[in-house]
């Protein structure tokens, strides 16, 4: 767990670059409600509350999950989502090693639905120096109730907000393009750094042989395969594939949130069936769906899938002529 | 030593070696302990019934427990000289600590054979392949890789079979275990001797010799001792762990499977390790039946490991002594290698023919090796699918465990658990350091009682039906009689009536005679009882008269 | 609206023909749950349930006659497995009358005493005990269940319950340990059992 947490850096670092300090609040408040919760229901379940907490989890399920948030977020809101992971969605199934869904991803689900629009308000992604609020101010509108700032001025949509809501309302993919800030010009696509980043601690997980490589290859290779197809047939209507390959959570869900080893599915062949289905589900969320980005539903999904998938792709034994029989 | 192509089975391990604490030194004999204690169940299949009793003197070689004729068994012999103390129950080398009929033998030091030794084959080449087979038979080989199944039994099956492969095992490839190392450095023509025995007797096309390549000097002596040999060939094999389990080496060098279910010589393979062969060799041509092997003594927990030539029958105390003795970190004893070994409970314990290695470890040692011994508390199943990859079957561990967690043995057993051989590959990779081969252990064992309880109720079942059946046909056929009797009983009655009525004239006098006969019976009998109480009331009379001639009444 | 009415009154007609034809078409002769009751159930013949058998335990249960929870050598396994099967919900075992050996035990005659009535052997359900009149009685073990129903009726009180020898051949390992014994939380009925076995 460790690792994880160490490839989680750059692509942290990244983020908080671009979108302030709202970022490294999001993380400490996150981390500090998930081990709190943790050790309350270990204790309550009288479990020996240092032992579990020395494995990590709950403080990569925090992280992870906070990642997903927009900064300068209010603290309650957090609260609320690490909530729904922590207790509901481990906890209450019995703990570390027997939630059947992915519990960032329950958390990120719950808040998404309860509160569309303070998960919708991301603040322009500008060069560090740029930001609208310094240290202290952050930390006022996260705690704060009433310093709310005129969200209007300094929010923008994400790229695939902005494509979302551009295609729906009729403009062609190109014009949207450049309308768009990050998209008219690669470099300026600070998006798409931080979806680097991520890849970059994948990579390092990979070659570390903390996750296997089945899952993340499934996700995008399914992914690519769908966005490149449809951009191909229709390239004004469908986004192009670096778009839905390098922006939102693409990276960060392929290589950190599909691959936790608890909810997903472990038979080598059910791997690649699990990655390829949230490819899958990630397209067709995004490109037809209400939500402009779509990991965590579609993990949420296979996560439904997982039992049957395992129980099917049985790998064969040694001795025996073929899979077995079921 | 040809490149030859080599295949990959899936998963495997690679522990640390440990070999050269105990592989350094040559192997030296470790004498003839005071007492012995030989179990008499020491080989798959049947026990042994011995045939000595206690007080008798026993040659070295004698033959003190024969074969069950009733199934497979082995021979026993005494590994030395001396007086058979008693046979009663001594606690097995065996995971459940359970007592079992063992012949005590005290040593009386002269090591003598007397003329129990075999006659010795100066030329098998020229002997009845049937007379080799008895002659392994006789002296009692068993597989000494650790599976213990008579040999005899084994090539016998082979006899008539094609036998495509001979598999020679000098992998070795659990940790610790050095004794197969040491044979093969030391006694290379000898192994290579048995090897051409066993050609002679089974005529397959190629034998392979398979050794793991952490052993250069043991590849090195038996490629130079079966140089001139052309059908022999010593392959070096990638060391990882379970290469020198059975299926994983047919497997690493031929690429052919064996069926589940199956043994190897279902496809034209036979395999044995080089300590078996090596006994075959001494019996054949020595004449010596198998009553001594190659052990190895090592682990944190002795002071001087190494490799002993040992009697069968030695109380493990009396090697650890042989050693130099215990160091402050022995705390486990472990008969086997860290990772299928077991553990015992205490030294006097004896060491038997599938012996290879007591294992004298402190607890941390055992952890790094194996976490099927925690002093580690475990985690929860994170479902990491490390064992998955670790098992060298193929297999999932994490479904077999949470499947015997639930405690559900069917979907276990649809799982493929009846394949798993045990290695512990998957409990050394494990982050959460589950006891996962203890939970397949248990799991097996339950399904064994399961199958036999259930064999049982179908036998109770049917003894009860029948029963039941038993009585109602006794009932029934009492009835019968009863009917029967009375029926006949009617009949006669009607027979007689009809008579009667039939012959009231002529035979009317006969049977009135008879009728009149019985009156008349009847009658007389009727008489005499009227006279007889008569009689009886004419005595109390007399009696209660008052007579003058009977003084002595009155007085 | 007529038209729906219609046509859902046909559909209703339609599927009911059909599976009035499949139940007697397809019908299976005899009572197939009162086997399938009877193959979970351990054959001891001891007569605890208060039926004479295990087969008239199972017709009863089939019928619906019988709670699930009156075989004793069964135990909790097979009260649960009752439950499964006939979908009822599972009942509360009597502690005291189902208290079983911890290893299964077989009936012993001490033959020295044995005087030869065949009493015992009438009452045994499975015949598992050999002898004849004037002759010394012995049990077969391999065949005995251990119902107990035998020791009642010897006048000489010779048979005795001796438990089943454990050998290396039919040792089973134990239950490996697991987290969770460790901090057991509310234990249901079977994991109480599981920590027994331990």
């Amino acid at each position: 767990m460790l690792q994880v947490l160490l490839a989680l850096i750059p692509g942290t670092l990244v983020m908080t670059y671009f979108f302030g300090w709202g970022i490294l609040f999001n993380i400490v408040l996150s981390v500090f409600f998930a081990v709190s919760l943790e050790a309350l229901a270990l204790l309550i379940r009288k479990r020996p509350v240092l032992v579990f907490l020395g494995d990590f989890s709950a403080i990569v399920t925090g992280w992870l999950f906070a990642l997903s948030l927009p900064p300068l977020i209010p603290w309650w809101i957090v609260l609320v989502g690490i909530f729904f992971a922590i207790i509901i969605a481990k906890q209450l199934y019995g703990g570390l090693g027997y939630n059947p869904f992915n519990p960032a991803m329950v958390g990120f689900a719950v808040l998404i639905i309860s509160f569309p629009l303070e998960m919708g308000l991301w603040l322009k992604a500008t060069s560090f120096a740029e930001q609208s609020f310094g240290f202290i101010d952050s930390l006022r509108i996260v705690f704060g109730a009433n310093m709310s700032p005129d969200w209007d001025a300094i929010t923008m949509p994400t790229p695939l907000d902005a494509v979302k809501t551009g295609l729906l309302t009729g403009m062609d993919y190109t014009e949207i393009v450049r309308k768009s800030r990050y998209l008219s010009d690669s470099f300026s696509n600070t998006w798409m750094w931080s979806g680097l980043a991520f890849a970059a601690g994948g990579i390092w997980l990979l070659y570390k042989k903390i996750i296997h490589w089945q899952i993340p290859v499934a996700l995008l290779l399914s992914l690519l395969f769908f966005s490149v197809v449809f951009h191909l047939y229709s390239p004004q209507h469908y986004a192009s594939p670096v778009l839905h390959m390098l922006s939102g959570a693409t990276m960060l869900g392929a290589f950190f949130i599909a691959t936790d080893p608890v909810s997903a599915s472990t038979t080598p062949l059910g791997k690649l069936i699990y990655g390829a289905g949230i490819g899958v589900f990630i397209y067709i969320i995004r490109v037809w769906g209400s939500y402009p980005d779509a990991m965590a539903f579609s993990v949420l999904i296979m996560n439904m899938a997982v039992p049957m998938i395992d129980y099917y792709t049985q790998p064969r034994v040694l001795g025996h002529k073929r899979k077995v029989d079921l | 030593m040809t490149s030859r192509k080599l295949w990959r089975f899936h998963g495997g391990v690679h522990p640390p070696f440990h070999k050269e604490e105990s592989n350094q030194l040559a192997s030296e004999f470790a004498g003839i302990p005071a007492q012995l204690v030989i179990p008499m169940q020491q080989h798959i299949g049947e026990a042994a019934e011995a045939v000595v009793k206690a007080g008798d003197k026993v040659y070295k070689g004698q033959k003190i427990a024969v074969a069950d004729h009733h199934g497979i068994s082995a021979n026993i012999h005494a590994p030395t000289s001396g007086k058979i103390s008693a046979i009663e129950e001594r606690v097995l080398p065996h995971p459940s600590g359970l007592p079992g009929l063992c012949i005590v033998l005290d040593s009386d030091g002269k090591d003598d054979w007397g003329d129990c030794k075999l006659t010795p084959y100066s030329d098998y080449q020229n002997t009845e392949v049937s007379e080799l087979l008895q002659r392994i038979r006789e002296s009692g080989i068993v597989g000494l890789g650790g599976a213990a199944f008579p040999t005899a039994v084994k090539v016998s099956g082979s006899l008539n079979k094609a036998v495509s492969t001979l598999i020679i095992n000098g992998a070795e490839c659990e940790p610790y275990i050095t004794c197969d190392d040491r044979l093969m450095r030391e006694r290379s023509a000898e192994i290579i001797e048995g090897i051409k025995i066993l050609q002679y007797m089974i005529d397959p096309q190629e034998c392979l010799i398979g050794i793991e390549d952490n052993k250069p000097e043991a590849i090195e002596a038996m490629s130079k001792a079966c140089e001139t040999e052309e059908n022999i060939e010593v392959v070096t094999i990638p060391t990882i762990y379970p290469s020198g389990g059975e299926k994983q080496l047919i497997k690493i060098l031929t690429g052919k499977e064996v069926p589940a279910g199956g043994l190897p010589l279902d496809i034209g393979i036979l395999g044995q390790n080089v300590a078996t062969v090596y006994s075959i060799y001494q019996a054949v041509v020595k004449g010596i039946p198998l009553i001594s092997r190659l052990l190895t003594v090592t682990g944190n927990g002795i002071q001087r490991p190494q490799n002993f030539e040992v009697l069968n029958g030695t109380p493990i105390s009396y090697l650890a002594e042989r050693a130099g003795g215990y160091t402050k970190m022995a705390e486990y004893l472990i008969m086997g290698g860290p990772m299928m070994g077991f553990a015992l409970r205490d030294d006097h314990i004896p060491v038997v023919k599938a012996s290879n290695c007591t294992l004298f470890v402190s607890s941390t040692v055992l952890n790094e090796s194996n976490s099927a011994y925690p002093d580690q508390p475990t985690l929860p199943c994170i479902r990491c699918g490390k064992c998955m990859d670790a098992c060298p079957l193929n297999l999932l561990p994490q479904q077999l465990y949470w499947h015997i967690r639930a405690r559900d043995f069917e979907r276990a057993e649809s799982h493929n658990l009846k394949d798993c051989i045990e290695c512990g590959a998957c409990s050394y990779v494990c982050p959460s350091h589950i006891p996962l081969v203890n939970y397949y252990r248990f799991a097996k064992g339950e399904i064994r009682e399961q199958t036999e309880t259930q064999e049982k109720a179908r036998r109770a079942r049917q003894r009860h039906e029948f029963l039941e059946f038993r009585k109602a046909r006794e009932k029934r056929e009492r009835e019968e009689k009863r009917a029967a009797h009375k029926a006949a009983l009617q009949k006669k009655k009607q027979a007689a009536a009809k008579a009667r009525a039939a012959t009231n004239g002529a035979a009317g006098d006969a049977s009135d005679s008879k009728a009149d006969a019985i009156k008349a019976a009847m009658q007389r009998v009727k008489a005499k009882k009227q006279a007889r109480a008569q009689q009886a009331k004419k005595q109390t009379k007399e009696q209660t008269k008052p007579t003058k001639d009977a003084p002595g009444i009155n007085k | 609206m007529i038209a729906a009415i219609l046509v859902l009154t046909g559909l209703a007609l339609l599927f009911g023909l059909i599976l009035g034809y499949a139940s007697v078409r397809f019908k299976v002769e005899g009572d197939p749950i009162a086997d399938k009751i009877d193959s979970l159930l351990p054959q001891t013949q001891c007569g605890q349930c208060g039926y004479p058998g295990c087969r008239p335990y199972a017709e009863a249960l089939a019928k619906g006659e019988a709670p699930i929870n009156l075989c004793p050598p069964g135990g909790e396994t097979t009260m649960l497995a009752l439950a499964d099967l006939l979908d009822v919900e599972p009942l509360e075992l009597d502690e005291e009358a189902n208290k079983q050996p911890e290893v299964p035990e077989v009936a012993f005659i001490i033959e020295e005493d044995c005087i030869g009535c065949t009493l015992c052997i009438q009452a045994c359900p499975v015949d598992a005990i050999v002898g004849s009149a004037k002759h010394i009685h012995t049990v077969i073990e391999s065949e005995c269940t251990g119902c107990k129903l035998c020791l009642p009726p010897c006048p000489v009180d010779c048979i005795i319950m001796k438990p089943l020898k454990i050998s290396p051949n039919n040792w089973k390992w134990k239950p490996p340990h697991s987290i969770e014994k460790d901090y057991p939380v509310i234990p249901s009925s079977t994991e109480s059992e599981l920590e027994e076995s331990v």
